[in-house]
């Protein structure tokens, strides 16, 4: 069978026991092993065979092949977040900055309650959603504790552009005693620190709902069919009329939403923008020059491509060999 | 045909100071063009979303911010 396939390498695998003449032109013989029955294709293929399993185990564990039984549901993973039709979305889109703006406003006003926002500071909302005066005045109203002064002693100040976000609370533990018990994580990176991202973060927040049927949560828990496992100590905190936006936009509670997933998700790219238009700019530039790579190496080598190499054999001589 | 040819030679590639100069100069005012022309498509892209687009309702005459 393999050698009607292959006759080439039939002949090839055969050359080495048979005598040359008889390889050479037949393509299958009664007395020669097919290449599958040799000792090199059973070694080798058990080699791969065991090999892959080897590198299967490695990556997905030892048990990975085996049935398992697991108490675990798909529950219990978190639900899948919907694609949501962000404006960034897209690889020639920026944030919507207004969106950014807005958002700002509903973390200062909401989320900044429980949520510290460390990798942030006032200057970074200049030129992105607030002009330098806005900021400079939202800045003082915080104080800071600064020093220590020419007695050795700390003092409190107003903030200034290059501090960063005021933290709700002091350490962890106290922010663990003021939520029961639960750590409300910092936001500045907590777009890129989840699967799902900027889909999570809006599904999470609007996804509060009533537990189902069968399902206990503990004391103090919420149900949230988007969080791992179910129960989140968070509770739903958007609703409707919330905030009052200064654009005139209805703040309702997926409205909200966005905006402050907006605001997150610059918090974590704030070079997102850059970033998008320096792609198509090097991309634009770098398929040209790849372009012209590709034709200035065609062009060199079509003299090589095209020639032709003729054999021209010595005239034998005239009076052979007697 | 061949005048305008041997004037854009003689001029740009004949001596090497010329002919590294052209290089130089053509890469300043490429780069520059390039960088306004994609500038220009994304910001047309990008219309109404970005904080430039923004600003002007947010300052106020008299304020001397930059941003």
């Amino acid at each position: 069978m393999l050698s009607s396939a292959f006759p080439r390498i039939v002949s090839r695998v055969g050359a080495g026991v048979k005598p040359l003449s008889k390889a050479r032109f037949s393509t299958s013989s009664s007395n020669s092993t097919p290449f599958l029955a040799s000792k090199t294709a059973i070694t080798s293929s058990t080699l791969l065979a065991g090999g892959s399993l080897i590198w299967y185990n490695h990556l997905y564990g030892l048990n990975s092949l085996l049935p398992e039984a697991s108490a675990n549901s798909a529950a219990e993973n978190g639900m899948h977040p919907t694609k949501q039709p962000f404006e960034h979305y897209g690889p020639f889109e920026t944030f919507n900055h207004a969106s950014i703006r807005r958002g700002y406003q509903v973390y200062r006003e909401v989320c900044s309650a429980c949520h510290s926002l460390d990798r942030i500071a006032w200057r970074n909302l200049v030129g992105v959603s607030h002009t330098v005066d806005e900021v400079k005045a939202m800045a003082e109203e915080v104080e800071y504790t600064d020093g220590p002064n020419d007695e050795g002693e700390m003092f409190q100040r107003p903030g200034k552009l290059a501090d960063y976000m005021p933290a709700p609370y002091p350490n962890e533990e106290a922010a663990r005693a003021g939520n029961g018990g639960g750590l409300p994580p910092d936001l500045s990176l907590i777009v890129k620190a989840r699967h799902g991202a900027a889909d999570y973060i809006y599904s999470l927040l609007t996804g509060y709902c009533d537990p189902p049927a069968g399902v206990k949560l503990a004391d103090g828990m919420n149900y949230n069919p988007y969080f791992p496992g179910g129960g989140i100590a968070m509770a739903r905190v958007l609703f409707d009329g919330l905030v009052e936006y200064d654009d005139g936009t209805p703040a309702t509670t997926s409205q909200m939403a966005k905006d402050v997933t907006v605001f997150l998700n610059w918090a974590a790219e704030p070079e997102h923008d850059q970033r998008k238009k320096m792609g198509l700019q090097a991309l634009m530039i770098l398929s040209t020059l790849t372009a012209i790579s590709l034709y200035v190496k065609r062009f060199k080598w079509s003299y090589l491509k095209t020639r032709k190499i003729v054999y021209d054999p010595p005239k034998p001589a005239r009076h052979g060999p007697l | 045909m061949s005048r305008v040819h041997d004037l854009i030679y003689n001029t740009f590639f004949k001596r090497n100071s010329a002919f590294v100069a052209t290089c130089f100069v053509g890469a300043f005012a490429f780069q520059i063009s390039f960088d306004l022309g994609t500038t220009a498509w994304w910001d047309y892209h990008n219309r109404g979303k970005q904080w430039k687009d923004l600003r002007a309702k947010y300052i106020q005459a008299g304020d001397s911010a930059e941003e």
